[in-house]
């Protein structure tokens, strides 16, 4: 029952429903700091609860650590979001496990996507400067960008050359890389996202969480309160359909008078010069092919040698992003079309760099599924927006790192190891070793905080002397089983925030080895 | 020096001094479904397209017919078919905006996915495909690759400059996983199975 009796609120002690007592009660009439009820009813109607809020993401502040835990402890304070956000993304992972099923050679399959990326990735030069080559001998403009702030001024040059002002595109984790929304911004250039989540997140000024599904950290009603705000859509009404189609009628008028188009790159072709997009809303198709000119935004990583190794990569991508067989749209796109004009910028941005950090450089291999972030515990319940950074979720705590050491120190911390992630990995990138390599690396930069480094040098110590550290496990058993919760649960014990401390067990292991097996050795 | 040297300088400075050979790439075809056409048909239907059975006797494009039968616009590309929108006068492709049906014969389909392959020679004028609110497609049964390995060995992905495989319609599940069709471009894809001149004259 949620009726109370003897509260000192309710002086007679008549039972009285929680939201009557309600301290901001509007309904109330309040006289000398009591409320009346001469004649007033004390039943009250069930009325539907307002949507749960959004909760946001981390709040970054410059060069300083992103705090992921806070942000995530909010994401998970809105068990509404948190539950959908989990559900969606296991969901997405057993379709990917029933694909993988369905297909007998899965496993070669990603033993040669792993060698192909390996190959090109310690050729990288060659296959760029043939990739290059052809393009420019299909008639394409190709352009090279040393990191981000190239690249904006590449593509904004491109589109003064031309006079334009609008530019339509489809999702690109590299554009986001390049903070290329707000620059073009900056200069006047209007850029409307064609992806239904990258819209989403477009128009309420955010970020996109994840690489493949970027709104999916919002319920139905978070994005009627977004397209209420922007497209004018009727803010009571949540109908999913309604909303897509809503959007669809908003942004068509745009695409139509845009300038100038623009993509990403899932895949560029060394021995044919073509890049290939895969989408499922045929938005990247419209982008390309609806204005004159087209431009995309490629990662050197991104390159292939030949046609045939296209195939190996195009059956695991969207099987281990959705679990379909394939997006709606595989986009070949070879050269410009009849009186069009096609551009494409080779962007680095910190890639090469990479490819030198020895324990570090597969993860370049990288193809955006997507699938270690729905398979990961910590990214499901914590919402990709907690990390703070571009890349979220496992492959995230291992990329974020290259791009700014300090500012990303926390990331990797930010996972069990369980090792999901670098078994549905579709490129067998070893994620989770990664990870753990990180936290050694910046343990070692100094990039850790005290407490966490203490505590890991302690244990460091402990747990290389056998002797001492049974005689620690006797004696925290002990501590254990006697000591007051606040000295277990304080400030210092990261672990215990939000965890329990196992139930001591009356015997260590080793002494229960000793007496009841120890004789016989 | 240029960001091109810079960036392929950086690159070999760190290129990993480790040997990985090049794997060979198998075709993976050593059990091909019996009916190719049974099996792309399965595969369109699970991505949410649709396969226009062809009637027993008859006008064979009668299913077609009928879907294009209500429609203000309609803009063929084959010559099977008289839509009421000449793509050759087409002056920009965001004249395309109005058309209700698009229709097109694909290159060619691939059985594993339930993708039909159309390029710049097919559509003409590429946005017509993205641009209509309904694509119908004639696939020439004898256009059917097992699967994707054999499908890259064709050549329309050497000498087209744009060729995209079409998987069923425009779809998004944006939203709270919600199944969409017609997120942007087409609200529906229809495959009509039908020979070709080519495969007729034979």
């Amino acid at each position: 029952m949620s009726t109370v009796r003897d509260n000192a609120d309710d002086e007679d002690g008549a039972m009285l429903h929680p939201q009557l007592r309600a301290e901001h009660d509007p309904d109330a009439i309040i006289r000398d700091g009591r409320r009346l009820d001469h004649a007033e009813g004390r039943s009250k109607a069930l009325r539907p609860q307002p949507p749960e809020p959004q909760p946001r993401g981390a709040r970054v502040h410059g060069n300083r650590p992103v705090d992921q835990a806070e942000a995530a402890a909010r994401f998970i304070a809105s068990p509404e979001h948190e539950k959908m956000h989990d559900e969606r993304l296991w969901d997405l992972r057993q379709k990917r496990d029933r694909e993988m099923h369905g297909i007998p050679e899965w496993e070669e399959l990603r033993s040669l996507a792993s060698a192909i990326k390996e190959h090109t990735l310690t050729h990288l030069d060659e296959y760029l400067d043939e990739f290059e080559a052809n393009a420019r001998s299909n008639g394409v403009h190709v352009h090279w960008a040393r990191d981000g702030a190239e690249h904006n001024q590449i593509v904004h040059a491109i589109l003064r050359d031309h006079g334009a002002t609008s530019l339509i595109k489809s999702k690109s984790m590299l554009t986001e890389e390049c903070g290329f929304r707000p620059y073009m911004t900056s200069v006047g250039i209007e850029v409307i996202e064609t992806d239904l989540g990258e819209r989403i997140q477009q128009l309420d000024n955010e970020d996109p969480s994840h690489v493949v599904v970027p709104a999916v950290h919002k319920l139905r009603t978070d994005v009627a309160e977004v397209f209420s705000r922007t497209i004018r859509t009727d803010p009571s009404n949540s109908d999913v359909h309604y909303l897509a189609e809503a959007q669809r009628e908003a942004t068509r008028p745009l695409i139509l008078k845009a300038d100038a188009g623009m993509t990403g790159c899932n895949f560029a072709v060394a021995e044919t010069g073509t890049f290939v997009v895969c989408t499922n809303e045929g938005n990247a198709d419209l982008s390309a092919n609806v204005p004159k000119l087209h431009i995309a935004s490629i990662g050197i990583e991104k390159i292939i040698p030949r046609l045939e190794h296209l195939a190996v990569f195009v059956r695991l991508l969207s099987r281990s992003a959705l679990g379909s067989p394939v997006t709606q749209y595989t986009s070949h796109f070879r050269g410009p079309r009849q009186g069009g004009e096609m551009h494409v910028v080779l962007v680095d941005n910190g890639r090469s760099e990479r490819l030198g950090m020895e324990e570090f450089w597969t993860s370049l291999k990288c193809i955006r599924c997507g699938a270690c972030m729905n398979t990961c515990p910590v990214y499901r319940r914590s919402g990709g927006l907690s990390y703070g950074a571009t890349y979220s979720g496992p492959i995230g705590l291992i990329i974020d790192p290259t791009f700014n050491a300090r500012k990303y120190s926390n990331l990797p911390f930010a996972s069990t190891l369980n090792g999901s992630c670098s078994n549905v990995c579709p490129v067998k990138i070893n994620i989770h070793e990664q990870i753990y390599a990180w936290r050694r690396v910046l343990v070692e930069r100094h990039e850790v905080p005290l407490a966490k480094k203490a505590a890991m040098k302690a244990a460091g110590a402990l747990l290389s002397r056998p002797a001492a550290y049974r005689t620690a496990i006797a004696a925290a058993d002990m501590a254990l089983a006697h000591l007051p919760r606040f000295v277990i649960y304080n400030g210092l014990n990261a672990w215990g925030k939000h965890r329990e401390v196992p139930h001591p067990p009356k015997q260590t292991f080793h002494s229960w080895y000793k007496a009841n097996r120890g004789a016989k050795q | 020096m240029s960001s091109r040297d810079d960036i392929l300088a950086s690159i070999r400075a760190n290129l990993p001094r480790v040997d990985r050979p090049l794997p060979y790439v198998p075709a993976f075809d050593d059990e091909p479904p019996a009916s190719l056409l049974d099996a792309f048909k399965a595969s369109l239907h699970r991505m949410g397209g649709m396969f226009l059975d062809p009637p027993a006797a008859g006008d064979i494009l009668a299913p077609v017919r009928e879907k294009i039968a209500g429609a203000k616009i309609v803009c063929s590309m084959v010559p099977e078919i008289r839509g009421n929108r000449d793509i050759a006068g087409i002056g920009a492709p965001r004249d395309l905006a109005d058309v209700d049906f698009a229709i097109v014969r694909a290159s060619f389909a691939v059985a594993e996915t339930g993708s039909v392959l159309l390029s710049d020679a097919d559509l003409r004028v590429n946005a017509v495909a993205y641009l209509a609110q309904h694509l119908i497609v004639l696939l020439d049964p004898a256009d059917i690759v097992v699967n994707l390995h054999h499908a890259y060995r064709r050549p329309e992905f050497r000498d087209r400059r744009y060729a995209c495989f079409h998987t069923g319609p425009s779809a998004t599940a944006d939203i709270e996983g919600v199944l969409i069709h017609g997120a942007q471009g087409v609200r529906s894809l229809s495959v009509l199975p039908m020979a070709g001149r080519r495969s007729a004259e034979k």
